[in-house]
This record gives C-alpha cells, structure tokens and sequence, in this order.
C-alpha cells in the first residue's frame, strides 16, 4: 500500500508530524523535507523542529544560531529550529521557580549531569519543546525530528524514565529516614537503605549525597511532577491529530527496530500513518540482472573496458537492489496494513533545499 | 577502544580486529559495554552474561564480555564492602540502576573501570592474562565523555575509592597502552564526527590509533571520468546485450551517479588523509556480515 503523503501533509486535522526511527536512517531529513513540502506545496504554517542536524543541513536551513526559537528559511515559508536541550531545561526551570532557587539549581553538579548528559534528557526536551509549541497555537504544522538514539523505542519510553527518575519514590527513599514517606517502606528494605546510603556516601562522598538531596528537594517545589508533564505530551502523542512517520533505510538493524516500533505504537493505540523506506537504490534497467551484467562485463573488459566498467557498477546495484528489496519486504509482510514511501538513495548527501524539495517530493510520490 | 558515529561498524570492526590480534595464539577479549549484546548478535549467540566466554565458533583464543553498569556496581559493593546479597536486594528495587543512572558518570568509571581489570590482570603465573583487550565503545558522540572519567569523577566525589579508581583508569587510557581507532564510512556526518573526536582526544592526552575507513567500496570507473554513449554502444552489442536508447540512457545514469558518489568520497578520503592518523580500509561486504566477513577483515586488519 503506497503512502499518501500530500494528503496527510494537507490535512488540516494532522497538527504534528513525528519522523521517528532509529540512528542514521535519514529521520532529520526527512522531517526537514516534510516541513518544507508542507508549507510550499501545501501553504500551510508550518515549523520543523530538528534535532542535531548535520553541519550543512543545519547551514541552508538558516540554524547557524542555537537560541532555541522558530526562524524563518531564508526564500521560504517554513520555519526552522534546532532544539538545544539545556536551554529548554533551563526554561522549564526558570517558568517554574523563582529566579534565586533557579540559580541554585543551575549551580547543583546534579543538574548539571542531569541536563546535559543523562540518556533521556534529550527525548525529554524534545517533548518538552513540542508541547510549547503546541500551546502557542501559532502553527497549522509541527513536524518533529527525534533524538539519534540507536533504538527508535527510546523517544517514546525516555520521557517516562526521565520523569520516573525525577519524581521518583527510590529519590525520596535513598534520602533517607528524615523525609515524611519512607517509614511505609518496610524495615528490612529501609535498612538496606540505610546501608546503601552509607555506602554511598563511602564511595562518593558526602557532599554527593548533599548535592543528591538539594537537586531533589529543589525539583519537588517546583514542579507538579516530571511525571505528569512526561504522561500528558504523552498523551498528545496518541492525540488523533498526530501523525507518526517512521523512517527506515533497507538494512537489517533499522528494519527490525522499525517493526518494533510499529508494533508498539499499534499498542499504545499511536496514529502510524506509514513508512519510509529511505535510500533505496533504483535502476533504470530492471531487466539486466546481476549475474548477466557481470558476465558481459567480465567478457568484454579487454575490449571495452569503459562499458565493461558500466556493467560492473550496475551488476553491484543490481545486487543491491535485490537485497533491499528482501529487507522491505521483511517489513511489508510482516505490516501489510502500513502504508510506505520509498525514497531514493540520492548520490549525494542531502544538505540543501533543493536536495530537500527532491526528497520532499519522492515522499509524496511526485517525482518528476 | 573502537569508536565511530553511530552505526559505521564499530562492533564489527572491533570484532575484526579482536580476532586480528589472536594470532600466534594469543588471548584477547572482546568487550562491549552499552548493554546492547551486540557481539551475541554479532556471532549469532544467545545473550552474554556478565562473564568472560572463550567463543567456540572461531579456531583462536577470543572471549567476549558484555559489561553491565549494575552488575559491575554490585561486583564493586561486593568487593569493597562485601555486599553480596543486601546489594542484590537493592538491585530488585531499582536502586542499583537509580545510582548507575542519576550519576553518568558513576556508570562510566564503572565500565571503565571493568576494562582495567581486564587489562591489567595477570594470570597465576603472574604474566598479563590477555594480549589486549578490544572495547567496542561508544559512539563518537560520547566517547569524549565517556573517556575523561576523572572529569567525571572530580564532578561526583572528592575523596574515597571511586576517586581512587578513576584516576587509576585515567592514567592507563593515557598511557601507550591505549589506542582509540576511529572507524568512518566515507560519508559527511561520519567524517565530520571522526575530525570532532579527533580533537577531543587531543585535547584530553588520549592516544588516538588508526582511521579505519569501512565499506570502502572497489573504485570502479576511476579512469573514466565520462561515460560516452557511443563507447557503451559498442560493448553492450559485442557482449550481446539490447543497446537501445533507453538501457544505454539508464545505464549511463547509473554510472554517472556512481561518478559522483566515488567523487564525493574521494573529497572525504583526502580530508581524512590530513588528519595526520593512519588509515586502514576494509571492503563493503556485498552479502553483509556474517563469521566468514568477520575473519575476512580480520585477514586485512591483520596484514
Ligand atoms: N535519500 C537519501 N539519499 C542520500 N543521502 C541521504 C538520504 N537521506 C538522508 N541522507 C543522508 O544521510 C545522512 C543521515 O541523514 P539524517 O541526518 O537525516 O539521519 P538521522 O536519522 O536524522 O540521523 P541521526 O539518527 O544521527 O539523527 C545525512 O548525511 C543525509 O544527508
Ligand atoms: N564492511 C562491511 N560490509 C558490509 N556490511 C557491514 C560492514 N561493516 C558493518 N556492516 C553492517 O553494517 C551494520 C552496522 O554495523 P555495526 O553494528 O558493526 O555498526 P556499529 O557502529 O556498531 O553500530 P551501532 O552504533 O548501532 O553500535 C550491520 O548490519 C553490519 O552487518
Ligand atoms: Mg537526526
Ligand atoms: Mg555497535
């Protein structure tokens, strides 16, 4: 079943557009090209959210500054932005607490681990940075790009572990007796923690644990919970105004973890609206197969070395193609019910709007 | 240590090049550390304990490990404190992932420290149990970080053992005991992140090894940088293949599309070669990777 894309581009009840799949396979460049196709064919006011682009993408998209705010794409109608995931964490701080506590915040070791480096943050503030943009109302389309994690499940469950961690109940026991709760814990796992603190505090010190418990105290003013802010973006995940586009390149990894991920969308009743299968290798002559060119080539190299040559190379695509196709169509039958769009793999890296208005295209199927 | 952007091949790169250094007999390990059980995929195994396992499939004296953060905590409480089973309890309640996750860093001198054990140990002869000990590390992205453990300690703990034992591990990984390859695929992003990582090394005094350019495909058509119709005309006939409008208009596209790619990476390959590092290429395997490709790149690796 093909991928109608123009039609979901054009709706006008789809209001975000996830590109999601795992590292590498072209999620950037293709929410890049979604969003830019949205606007220009589509004339809807659209912003793409992307994350860690490469250098020259980043470059022709106009995102040479980190300020975390939509700009617009020079000769364009599309808005752009690269999502800076320490200042979104910095914001969400300082709308929620008084600007001396913030300090203190910014200032604790932990949060500065926890900001910049813990695995999660990154999906976290990506969800974060979607919800603000949602509520200013001020778009028709928001296309989201996801974090370069190697598993394509990491954007949905990162959030949740992230808030589970903030907000969590092992935060509040590991502090310790003193704090109201923990006493329900019963006794003998409250000595273990007990232990366990001491130990800590043994290994790393106890200014660690100090720093642990003002990071924590310091949170729990502020906020109504990580929780509920990871389990309501959550929620607009499964709206019926999201639409998720999973990304894949034809190679064993990304084809499996692709069918993870629409199984589990499918089960936590998240609108797929298909797949991409990015950088699919193409030929003009289907009819000469593999093992034909490579025999001509190998009967005429002395004669005709050029052409011999020619053949060479379409005998290796020809292999390719043939290989591809067996990987997409480990996904196809597997998800017959999933619509997909093939898209090229083009010669070059795609790094600038026309590059993104060809792949724009192939995804809609409009080629030529 | 192998590195690289994501998905360029390290953990079979480091696979190779484990294999590589098992000759003459001698005993390497194998190791990966991000919870991934790459290697078990890798050489079609079940998942890797937490263990060191002679892999029987190959005629060399290779062991793989698979590293895990919260059993190299545990095995660490266990040592120093003999936590045998409160820490096991703890570990059912989460709190040993909760430690290994709300300190990254915690996690790093962990798996880090676990391969200086490995490296360092002797045997009861007293000689060094491996030969070397090959990391599949992660990526470029992270290496930085994960590599500068001390950083990371001094942010967490001022005193104590931890302390200790990251400036243990950071003495050896600037010792020339270390050598981190960097492994790239002659396209943008991986080229961009191999020159990031590069300078991150340098500046954190971590010795850096080889460039090990992967999927390096065979440079067909390098002598002809245009592809005539008329001269494709004439060898489609002599092969005996149809040399019509459309099969020499669509081969010719091919070809030209090939031209511009090997034009790219040929762009790559002199920006890698400035880098000052040895580079190392190892073929695209047609097929993909299986025990055989393994022992192939191994064989280049090797000579
Ligand atoms: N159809 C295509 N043909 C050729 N090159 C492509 C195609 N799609 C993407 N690329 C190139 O592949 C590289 C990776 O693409 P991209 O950055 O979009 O992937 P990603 O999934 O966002 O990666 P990450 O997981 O690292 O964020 C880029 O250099 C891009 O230009
Ligand atoms: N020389 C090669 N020829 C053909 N295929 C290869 C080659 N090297 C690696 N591959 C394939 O490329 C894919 C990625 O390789 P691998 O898993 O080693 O990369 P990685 O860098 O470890 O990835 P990750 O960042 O996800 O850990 C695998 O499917 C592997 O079989
Ligand atoms: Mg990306
Ligand atoms: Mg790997």
């Amino acid at each position: 079943m093909m991928l109608r894309m123009d039609a979901l581009l054009a709706d006008p009840e789809v209001k975000i557009i996830v590109c999601c799949g795992s590292g590498g396979v072209g999620k950037t460049t293709t929410a890049a090209a979604l969003g830019l196709r949205a606007a220009e064919v589509h004339g809807r006011r659209t912003v793409v959210l992307t994350i860690d682009p490469a250098r020259r993408l980043a470059q022709s998209l106009g995102l040479t500054e980190l300020d975390n705010t939509p700009r617009q794409v020079k000769d364009t109608q599309l808005h752009a932005m690269m999502l800076d995931m320490k200042r979104t964490f910095d914001e969400v701080v300082l709308t929620h607490t008084a600007p001396e506590r913030a300090k203190e915040i910014f200032s604790n070791p932990f949060y500065q681990a926890m900001s910049s480096t813990f695995s999660g943050t990154q999906e976290y503030m990506a969800m974060e940075k979607l919800s603000q943009l949602r509520s200013a109302d001020s778009w028709d389309l928001i296309v989201v790009d996801t974090p370069p994690s190697r598993s394509a499940l990491d954007f949905l469950d990162a959030p949740a572990r992230l808030g589970r961690f903030l907000d969590g109940r092992m935060l509040r026991i590991l502090l310790g007796p003193a704090r109201a709760g923990s006493r329900s814990v019963f006794n003998l796992v409250s000595a273990s923690f007990g232990a366990f603190s001491k130990v800590v505090q043994k290994i790393l010190g106890a200014q660690l644990l100090t720093d642990l418990s003002g990071f924590v105290s310091a949170l729990d003013s502020m906020f109504g919970g990580f929780r509920d802010r990871a389990e309501e973006t959550y929620r607009i995940l499964q709206d019926p105004q999201t639409a998720f586009v999973l990304v894949a390149a034809p190679e064993p990894d990304a084809i499996r973890e692709a069918a993870y991920f629409a199984e589990r969308l499918n089960a936590e009743q998240m609108p797929l609206a298909g797949l991409v299968l990015n950088r699919m290798h193409e030929t003009a002559v289907p009819e000469l197969d593999a093992a034909t060119s490579a025999a001509a080539a190998s009967a005429i190299r002395a004669s005709h070395p050029l052409a011999a040559e020619v053949l060479e190379v379409h005998s290796l695509l020809m292999r390719q193609i043939v290989r591809e196709s067996g990987m997409a169509a480990h996904f196809t039958d597997q998800f017959p019910g999933v619509p997909v769009a093939k898209v090229p793999a083009q010669a070059t890296d795609v790094h600038d709007l026309s590059g993104l208005r060809i792949i724009g295209a192939a995804l809609a199927d409009a080629v030529g | 240590m192998v590195t690289g952007k994501g998905g360029v091949g390290k953990t079979t790169v480091a696979a190779a090049l484990a294999l590589a250094l098992t000759a003459g007999g001698e005993r390497v390990l194998l190791v990966e550390v991000e919870g991934r059980q790459g290697l078990a995929q890798l050489f079609e195994l079940e998942p890797l304990p937490y263990a060191e396992r002679r892999l029987g499939e190959v005629d060399a004296d290779l062991r793989l490990l698979a590293v895990d953060a919260e059993e190299a905590l545990l095995e660490y409480l266990e040592l120093f404190y003999k936590m045998g089973r409160a820490g096991r309890a703890l570990r059912k309640l989460g709190a040993i992932d909760f430690a290994t996750t709300v300190a990254p860093g915690l996690r790093d001198i962990l798996l880090t420290g676990k391969v200086k054990e490995a490296t360092t140990r002797k045997d009861d002869n007293g000689n060094r149990m491996y030969r070397a000990v090959v990391l599949d590390a992660p990526p470029t992205g992270r290496i930085g970080r994960f590599l500068n453990v001390t950083a990371e300690a001094a942010r967490l703990a001022k005193l104590g053992p931890i302390k200790s034992q990251s400036e243990g591990v950071a003495a050896l990984l600037r010792s020339p005991m270390t050598s981190v390859h960097l492994v790239t695929l002659l396209e943008e992003m991986p080229v961009q992140e191999t020159t990031d990582a590069l300078q991150e090394l340098a500046a954190l005094g971590i010795p850096a090894g080889k460039i090990i350019i992967n999927g390096s495909r065979p440079p067909l058509l390098s002598g002809h940088p245009k592809v005539t119709q008329a001269a494709l005309k004439r060898g489609l006939a002599d092969a005996g293949l149809p040399a019509d409008q459309a099969t020499i208009a669509g081969l010719r596209a091919e070809a030209n599309a090939h031209l511009a790619r090997t034009a790219l990476e040929e762009q790559l390959r002199t920006e890698l070669s400035h880098l000052g590092r040895p580079i190392v290429e190892l073929p695209l395997l047609p097929d993909g990777v299986d025990l055989d490709g393994v022992q192939r790149l191994a064989n280049i690796l090797g000579s």
